[in-house]
């Protein structure tokens, strides 16, 4: 049975159950609950529930394989389940139910600079998280120099890390992940963070791990250029099963596609809201129209577009702004905009407003964003939505022509540009 | 920490197969404990460093603490109480059960406490969490170091000099670490869960410097041996004076196989305690 397959999964599940935690905090609600219960509590998941409790499966029989160099996406929305299959993967969890095998040293990365000490120096932390990280002394001493370079920390190695900058935190934490050996390296979201060169220090330095010498990663992404650029197979996830597995391009479509469905009006009424919001004015709904109608939510690269949002004022306000703020697939703020920079709105007296937005041609690179809602009364913020509306910016035939993924960033900005001889 | 050591980057994997499954008892999990053990080397390095970091007197507190303590207890059960020296100078009387106990709660604190204050840890990476209790005897054990140098220096002041009974030490600071151990293991697995042990602890703490024999010696109350000795730091505090004071020290032999059985059985529940919930620790803490 000399199989390649580096990890095989049958039938995973996780169940976790709510208000377990909330109930028996306390050790009196433990006791009150009688001493078997107390042991029973961390008894292994699969006793019955008791009446009232809710479950929730994180993942549900989940099956698939890993062959042995693969560089295997998992993509799915928050809560599909990804980061609990890494975490059974790197066994810091046990699942409630199925098996995995695992052939192979594995490394796990769920966090950038896990166990890092902020009273530390630099030196010590790259000793501290090499050993977390499961490296041997030798190890480390031997790849330092390396470490350090890559991570350019050089001047302040000696000091306590708590006085670095988030970059060079990021950096230096990243650097010591990056010269793990492993033979199955799992990475969930770490390379959201740092700023864009290092990123694409860092993607290159893994797809140089996976080429170079057979190494496995599984890596969870919600940046889905870079689940394109490094992937060989995409393993998609929603409501924790496993609903696609197969070649990324395929999968990335799919995940943008069927799993968001967007109905050309959005429904804003009944989404979450924070806890902070007044709510005395509220958005119901909002509608997108655009030039050319590609479709619900779907805009042409270099188009303008219009929003319409309809607002329900319940108490009323002397005057109120609007702030909208376009994000990016990495949860990065690209850019922001209030209605009062503009316009003064208000008073408004309770009843029902249709409120248009006019969104200038802005060129955002051709890929999905989310578009954040807020309002703001005299009285403080009376609603906020994040990430509420799924916005897809798609290629025209005028920027099919460029190539946008060679392009890091979120906005392509013409610029014009002339040369002239200047000497002889 | 022992230096040559870690020979395996990357081994030839080909062969071994992990399998993860619910309820499924570790077969490797000693032998990846023993594979961790750098790694519960850098967390006690870590919390000895950090502990006096911003500290003005740094060091010096390993020190303080227990003198101050050593003149209280000198105080109130010399002084007070009356209680009997037996030919000992009573501050060394209590300097030498000040040492075990200072041990115990050291150890016995730290490891209780460990769980939860290495959370982050838990819930992001595999290691065999027993390094983490460990560790905290590891601290322990330097703490004590220091506080032997100290306070062998404070015996000579006294013109007491070591016997060869001091060769048998290191069995009774095994013995104290055992109990920190397993007190430790279960309270550790409870915090996990139920924060409350959190506050029990220091309240156990205090109370049991006066139970354990730290300001008084057991021979001259022979009423009260045998109740004492349910208390398996009885034998560990009586183990040091024996030690210490060499031949002014008698020990209570009934005494010591009770406090050896009362440890042995802290030990064995609190490891199975310990094993049993480790798996759901990630979830819950």
């Amino acid at each position: 049975m000399a199989t390649d397959n580096v990890i095989s999964l049958e039938n995973l599940s996780k169940r976790y159950v709510i208000g377990h935690q909330t109930r028996h905090d306390t050790l009196r609600d433990a006791l009150t609950h009688g001493v078997r219960r107390f042991g029973r509590l961390f008894g292994s998941g699969d006793r019955g529930l008791a009446a009232g409790r809710e479950e929730f499966w994180a993942l549900r029989d989940v099956s698939f394989e890993v062959r042995r160099g693969e560089v295997l996406g998992i993509i799915g929305r928050n809560g599909a389940g990804k980061s609990t299959l890494l975490k059974i993967l790197s066994r810091i969890t046990e699942p409630t139910g199925g098996r995995a095998a695992i052939r192979g040293r594995v490394a796990s990365l769920l966090e950038v600079g896990t166990g890092f000490h902020p009273e530390l120096t630099g030196r010590e932390n790259i000793f501290l998280n090499g050993a977390i990280l499961g490296m041997g002394r030798l190890e480390i001493r031997r790849k330092f120099d390396e470490i350090v370079a890559f991570a350019e920390v050089e001047r302040f190695l000696d000091t306590p890390v708590k006085h670095y900058s988030s970059g060079m935190y990021v950096r230096l934490a990243f650097a010591v992940a990056a010269h793990l050996e492993p033979e199955i390296l799992i990475v969930d979201e770490v390379l959201a963070v740092g700023d864009l060169a290092f990123q694409k220090k860092c993607l290159d330095r893994m797809q140089a791990i996976s080429a170079r010498e057979l190494r496995t990663v599984i890596m969870v992404s919600h940046n889905l250029n870079s689940v394109l650029q490094l992937c060989t197979r995409v393993a998609y996830l929603a409501g924790g099963r496993l609903t696609g597995l197969g070649a990324p391009a395929d999968l990335v479509r799919q995940y943008l596609g069927s799993d968001n469905p967007v109905t050309a009006v959005a429904v804003l009424a009944d989404q979450p809201r924070p806890s902070y919001v007044r709510g005395y004015a509220k958005y119901l709904s909002g509608c997108l129209v655009a030039p050319r109608q590609l479709g619900p939510w779907r805009v042409q690269f270099g188009d303008a577009f219009r929003l319409e949002l309809r607002v329900k004022v319940l108490k009323r306000m002397e005057f109120f702004e609007i702030g909208l703020s376009v994000f990016s697939l990495y949860g990065f703020e690209i850019c922001s905009s209030l209605s009062s920079w503009t316009e003064r709105l208000g008073p408004t007296d309770p009843g029902e407003y249709l409120v248009t937005i006019n969104y200038p041609a802005v060129a955002l690179v051709p890929s999905v964003y989310h578009l954040s809602f807020g309002l703001r009364s005299e009285r403080g913020l009376e609603d906020h939505l994040t990430e509420a509306i799924d916005l897809e910016i798609t290629e025209s035939d005028h920027s099919a022509k460029e190539n946008f993924s060679t392009i890091h960033g979120a906005l392509a900005v013409e610029i014009s540009t002339a040369i002239r001889r200047v000497t002889t | 920490m022992t230096d040559p050591s870690h020979s395996s980057p990357a081994p030839p994997a080909a062969a071994e197969e992990l399998v993860i499954e619910a309820g499924r008892a570790d077969l490797h999990y000693w032998r990846d404990l023993w594979r961790y053990r750098e790694l519960l080397g850098f967390l006690a390095w870590r919390d000895i460093k950090v502990r006096y970091k911003q500290t003005v007197l740094g060091v010096a507190w390993a020190v303080i603490q227990p003198a101050v303590q050593t003149i209280l207890l000198t105080f109130v059960f010399s002084k007070l109480a009356r209680m009997p020296d037996g030919g000992v100078p009573y501050p060394l009387l209590v300097l030498a059960g000040l040492l075990p106990w200072q041990l115990f709660s050291s150890a016995f604190s730290g490891a209780g406490g460990s769980l939860v204050g290495n959370a982050h840890l838990i819930s992001k990476v595999y290691f065999p969490r027993l390094v983490v209790p460990l560790s905290a005897l590891v601290v322990a054990l330097v703490d004590l170091a220091v506080l032997l140098v100290v306070s062998g220096g404070f015996a000579l002041t006294y013109g007491v000099l070591p016997t060869w009974h001091v060769l048998l030490l290191p069995v009774f600071m095994l013995a104290g670490l055992l109990i920190a151990l397993g007190a430790g293991l279960w309270v550790s697995a409870l915090t996990v869960k139920y924060r409350d042990f959190r506050i029990v602890m220091p309240f156990l703490l205090q109370i049991g410097v006066f139970v354990t024999p730290v300001g008084y010696r057991t021979d001259f109350l022979p009423n009260w041996r045998d109740l004492l000795a349910l208390n398996p730091l009885t034998g560990v505090v009586d183990g040091f004076r024996w030690c210490l004071l060499g031949t002014d020290y008698t020990i209570y032999e009934p005494g010591l196989i009770v406090s050896l059985a009362v440890t042995l059985i802290l030990l064995g529940t609190g490891l199975w305690f310990f094993r049993r919930t480790e798996r759901q620790f990630a979830d819950v803490i």
